[in-house]
């Protein structure tokens, strides 16, 4: 999941000068489980931006915010959402992404979040990040725990001089990942594989952007090309 | 050709061999920085200058070893892993052999979350690991893409361990990498704990390469705690808190530890090396007290 936080709403206001009509996004999927993008949220937003003398002419909480085709549905079956100044999005970046690709190149589409990272879900409403999209998964070695994350330093060969009764000097509630990934290795009789040394990070893998094409593009309610 | 530096002439003679660390200026000023080398210039194999120590902003670890060199002391140049790419750190590797540095320090680096630029990107593209294995691949004559040098440098090359490390197996595999990707000599972070540094001293010495025991100047009691709570991998115990705190002069006792441990590590160690952040002058005092 993509964790999301609110920004600041004095900076969305700014970001929304001059501009009298607005359309809100939220997103079904992840900003809904963070409480940044769901009904609730979108409601709020509203009440903040009329309090302002914005109007607030309609909006629309898509399944996935990031699925283009979803976007396009609205842009085809809402009048008021071509029509509004701006957009405004309750969703991850990709979401903003997803929905400036699908407005008229006309019209402003902005983000009302800020988006952190790819979580694990400990349960509702407790995210932990746990991989960052490197593109050169190494868990098989280290037990199922991201010394490229979960380390600070993001450190391939064990912990640094700074961990202190095993705690990260860094995150120093946390206990350090390298304690965590010997001590769970070391249950799975596995600790030979710490002692093979790991070759510097392929950072080719995570040369941005990156995308994925499982199919010819073509689809066609897809009027506009890939930008 | 075998390229000497005093630091492995000293040490591969095996008499006891003594290093200090000394703090590049924030600044341009280099008067006070060289006032302290000179203070200890004939007293020490080695100086260690750091390499914006603690993250905190400072004049480079280069230029200030070429200074050191310049007034007749052989530098170890510290190297951190937190400011640069691998393109930098080779590229500067290179630049410090044409200079005439001879002695790299390969360590981590502390994060910049501790530093005077907390909002900088902390870069960390190889580790301390893999920064042992680059200097030794440039002594071979390639880059670390194996494309080979027009000209090669021959570093001597040094790592950190931390002895006192808690828990102790993470650290120890990590140690045995830097002795496997090439580091032929360690200076210790600050150890307490003579005996348990023996044990660790006999095991890690084994292995082939030199152990320098790192001995950090207690200054006061006052600091004592400060390192406790606040630096990391640093746990001063309570009995020498208990004879700072005792003394009528703090830092003269501070002296006075720090020479014992001096004097308990030449019984059974290759050297120290003395760790006195800002108290360079009290560094001659510890050795004459030693």
């Amino acid at each position: 999941m993509i964790i999301t936080k609110k920004k600041d709403i004095n900076a969305i206001l700014e970001s929304l000068k001059g501009k009298k009509t607005v359309f809100l996004f939220g997103c079904n999927s992840c900003a809904e489980q963070c409480a940044t993008g769901g009904e609730k949220e979108i409601k709020e937003m509203t009440a903040i931006l009329e309090e302002h003398g914005i109007k607030v002419v309609g909006s629309s909480i898509p399944d996935e915010t990031c699925y283009r085709q979803l976007i396009l549905k609205d842009y085809r079956l809402k009048p008021e959402l071509k029509e509004a100044e701006a957009v405004l999005v309750l969703a991850c970046g990709a979401g903003v992404r997803t929905v400036a690709d699908a407005a008229d190149e006309t019209q402003p589409v902005l983000p009302a979040l800020d988006s952190l990272f790819l979580a694990s879900v400990e349960r509702v409403g407790r995210f932990f990040e746990g991989c960052s999209l490197c593109g050169e998964c190494v868990l098989h070695i280290t037990g199922g725990i991201c010394p490229h994350t979960e380390c600070p330093k993001g450190l391939l060969n064990g912990p640094c001089g700074g961990v202190a009764h095993g705690m990260c000097e860094v995150n120093i509630e946390s206990e350090c990942a390298w304690v965590r990934i010997y001590k769970r290795l070391e249950k799975q009789g596995r600790l030979h594989a710490l002692r093979n040394i790991a070759a510097p990070k392929n950072h080719s893998a995570g040369t941005r952007p990156r995308k994925v094409l499982l199919r010819e593009s073509g689809n066609s309610a897809d009027k506009k090309g890939r930008k | 050709m075998e390229i000497k530096t005093r630091l492995k002439d000293e040490l591969s003679s095996g008499r006891f061999v003594i290093t200090a660390e000394i703090c590049p200026p924030r600044g341009t000023d280099v008067s006070s920085f060289l006032e302290k080398a000179r203070l200890l210039r004939g007293r020490i194999a080695a100086a260690n200058v750091t390499d914006n120590q603690r993250a905190v902003m400072r004049l480079s670890s280069l230029a200030c070893s070429v200074l050191l060199m310049n007034e007749g002391i052989d530098p170890v140049f510290q190297m951190t892993c937190r400011d640069r790419n691998r393109l930098a750190i080779q590229s500067d590797l290179l630049g410090a052999w044409v200079l005439g540095v001879k002695n790299v320090l390969a360590l981590t680096g502390d994060h910049v979350a501790f530093g005077d630029h907390r909002e900088a990107k902390a870069v960390f593209d190889i580790d301390s690991v893999q920064l042992v294995g680059v200097v030794e691949t440039l002594n071979s004559g390639r880059n670390m893409n194996g494309t080979e040098l027009r000209g090669k440098p021959d570093f001597y090359t040094g790592a950190v361990v931390a002895p006192e490390a808690d828990p102790f197996g993470p650290e120890w595999i990590k140690f045995e990498k830097k002795v496997a990707s090439g580091a032929k000599f360690f200076q210790t972070q600050a150890i307490y704990d003579m005996d348990k540094f023996k044990e660790f001293f006999d095991k890690a010495s084994n292995t082939g390469v030199k152990v320098m025991g790192g001995i950090l100047l207690l200054k006061s009691a006052k600091m004592a705690h400060y390192l406790n709570n606040n630096v990391p991998g640093v746990t001063v115990p309570s009995s020498l808190i208990e004879e700072l705190e005792g003394a009528s002069d703090q830092l003269e006792k501070g002296i006075e530890i720090a020479s014992r441990q001096v004097r308990e590590l030449k019984k059974f160690c290759h050297g120290a090396h003395i760790m006195a952040i800002g108290q360079e002058e009290s560094v001659v005092k510890i050795i004459e007290g030693a």
